[in-house]
């Protein structure tokens, strides 16, 4: 029973984490209708950002989390103006091949630059310390600031969402790019903030990925496919979808780990395609 | 203009011509270069027999790609699926069944094909960029799966122990014969698909897959079809690469590289066009050649040019010189002659045939 328990409280804290990747994952799908094949690709890169600022420039972590912060909205804003908006059209496949070739140059560089060695930012011995609720479960405090990072990130982004001129601005232009112009809102620097945003939530994740576990430069597809799943399972739409996708994702693969490491990877994939046939609008639609 | 589009109504003396002389010359220079080729175990080396048989390879594997992403509209990142069923499908029915490594890679090809049909139910369920995704996830359960199963060598692969007694020179003679077989049915079988009726179709779908419908298109199965010939074909190429490797691990064979490649290959040569990924092939072969030294800084530039190459230059580089020189080598469209009063009505000929021919040579909008 305490097993049982275990692999779904594991597997909620580690669904808190893809939930993270699958947020910024998912406000791109709502805003821009763009796949974006190297969304994986740019958490890795915001994690080797935090890993320059605190390893070769010697920031305080509380430092260099905050001009992470900073320096994500940037990069977010500047990929979106100056590259995506130029391929975002009602045909998929510039933007997939542009981003699909952006997760190989930013692979390639990352390699380059800090070799192919996993890394992980330190954190003292914050990331090992942890609570034991009964016996045989363990909480680690990482684990759970994570969790509690997602939720508050969920209704954050409901919120900006539901009750602010931005969120609004960025529904009308997903409903219709075109149509907004005439209200005054370009899409473009709609776009651009929103890319902007994501990018925030994806440095979150990156920060608290990187301080679980040690990054190596081509994890990135990896990344990506556990928040697409995250997204699909959730169902398209809702942030809180997003949030218990990702659980669902977790759990799965904690099950599929128990049995046989080799296996929690694929049972999580599995899972996934399960979803997809049974419940294609996934766990919790939007319009249903 | 207007006395040049009533000629057809005053005379009927025209007809309908497809081959070009470009095309003629074209089925020409292909014949005596697979000559050339067939002939290569006489006085090539063996480099080159193993080059060929990889280019091979990467241009049926491109080839394929286009035909689901350029002409079907499916963009998909998970073709090294049935890349890694052909390899370990041809490795399988060799080692373990007794089959022999040329017939098995045809065999293999059938097994993807089958395999691909339950495939696409899950994969058809998602659209667009999400299906793109989709089918990567779909690839990596292949991988996983493979790379769990100890009889195949696990995580680290095997080898293709089948051939140990096949002596090696006559190996690699019928590895080259079988990589020629299979280009030239994979170039002969698209060029004679997308001139028939059912290639029409999956143009018109592809510029405008509601338009289509409206028109008697079935699309859903128009799409199946180009979904399992894609797979049977993605099969063929990656059992004639893994013949020709004699060794195969899961993660060389369901590397998302392959799929890279190939959308490298097709975008450079020219997406929805025949002749692009051959043009596409020959030049990544030789990038591939003499700079895959570089690591990290090879892939940098490969990335980097598909970027720039998608938002500067989408009809690539066959794209670019049919347009520009109104060249077709192999020519699916249709043009209208008109036989009568040769010398006056050719300049108006040359007109009509423009007209006519642009759409067959427009790609995507």
């Amino acid at each position: 029973m305490n097993t049982l328990i275990n692999i779904i409280v594991q597997g909620v804290l580690l669904g808190a984490l893809y939930g993270l990747f699958a947020m910024g994952q998912s406000l791109v799908f709502g805003v821009m209708r763009l796949t974006n094949t190297a969304h994986g690709d740019f958490i890795v890169l915001l994690v080797f950002v935090l890993f320059a600022l605190t390893g070769f420039a010697h920031l305080p972590l509380a430092v260099a989390l905050i001009l992470l912060l900073g320096i994500a909205f940037g990069a977010g804003y500047a990929v979106q103006y100056a590259i995506l908006n130029r391929v975002s059209s009602r045909d998929p496949l510039p933007s997939l091949i542009v981003t699909f070739g952006l997760s190989i140059v930013i692979q390639n560089v990352l390699q380059q630059v800090f070799s192919a060695d996993p890394r992980s930012v330190a954190t003292g011995s914050f990331e090992s310390q942890s609570i034991t609720v009964a016996p045989g479960i363990t909480l680690g405090y990482l684990p759970l600031v994570t969790l509690a990072a997602t939720v508050v990130l969920a209704f954050a982004m409901q919120w900006l969402f539901g009750r602010t001129p931005l969120g609004r601005a960025f529904r009308a232009t997903s409903d219709d790019r075109e149509i907004v112009q005439l209200m005054g809102v370009s899409y473009r620097r709609t776009y651009a903030l929103a890319m902007g945003i994501a990018f925030v939530l994806i440095a979150v994740a990156a920060a608290l990925y990187s301080m679980r576990t040690a990054v190596s430069p081509t994890d990135g597809p990896a990344l990506l496919l556990y928040a697409f799943e995250a997204v699909i399972i959730g169902g398209m739409g809702s942030f809180w979808g997003t949030f218990l996708g990702g659980m669902a994702l977790g759990i799965a693969q904690q099950a599929g780990f128990y049995f046989d490491p080799g296996w929690g990877i694929w049972l999580g994939h599995i899972v996934f395609l399960a979803v997809l046939v049974i419940r294609p609008q996934g766990l919790l639609p939007k319009t249903a | 203009m207007n006395t040049l589009l009533n000629r057809p109504a005053a005379s009927a003396s025209f007809e309908v011509r497809r081959a070009t002389r470009a095309s003629r010359v074209a089925v020409l220079v292909l014949l005596v270069i697979a000559l050339a080729v067939a002939s290569a175990p006489w006085w090539a080396g063996r480099d080159a027999l193993h080059d060929f048989v990889q280019l091979a390879s990467y241009l049926v594997f491109a080839m394929m790609w286009n035909l689901l992403a350029g002409y079907g509209g499916m963009v998909s990142i998970g073709q090294q699926a049935f890349f890694g069923i052909g390899g370990y499908g041809m490795l399988i029915l060799a080692n373990y069944c007794g089959v022999s490594p040329f017939v098995a890679v045809p065999l293999a090809a059938v097994i993807a094909t089958v395999v691909a049909v339950p495939v696409s139910l899950v994969a058809f369920r998602l659209e667009g960029g999400y299906f793109a995704i989709g089918t990567w996830v779909i690839a990596e359960v292949f991988r996983l799966t493979i790379a769990n199963v100890s009889v195949l060598g696990g995580g680290s692969g095997t080898s293709l122990t089948a051939l140990q007694d096949v002596p090696r020179a006559l190996r690699e003679s019928l590895t080259l014969w079988l990589a020629l077989a299979i280009v030239a049915a994979a170039v002969g079988l698209l060029y004679v698909f997308l001139r028939s009726k059912a290639g029409l179709s999956l143009t018109a779908m592809r510029d405008n897959a509601v338009a289509a419908s409206s028109q008697g298109v079935d699309v859903k199965r128009a799409r199946l079809f180009v979904y399992l010939v894609s797979a049977c074909g993605t099969a063929l190429a990656g059992g004639l690469y893994f013949l020709g490797n004699l060794r195969i691990s899961p993660d060389a064979a369901f590397s998302a590289n392959w799929t890279a490649f190939g959308i490298f290959i097709v975008l450079i040569g020219g997406l929805g066009t025949l002749e692009g990924p051959i043009l596409g092939a020959l030049i990544f072969f030789v990038l591939n050649k003499f700079l895959s030294d570089y690591g990290t800084w090879y892939l940098i530039g490969l990335g980097a040019l598909a970027i720039l190459v998608t938002m500067f230059f989408p009809q690539g580089l066959w794209g670019f010189v049919s347009r520009r020189f109104g060249l077709q080598l192999f020519p699916v469209g249709r043009r209208v002659v008109f036989l009568d009063d040769e010398t006056s009505a050719r300049p108006a000929t040359d007109d009509v045939t423009k007209a006519l021919n642009t759409s067959s040579a427009a790609h995507r909008a």
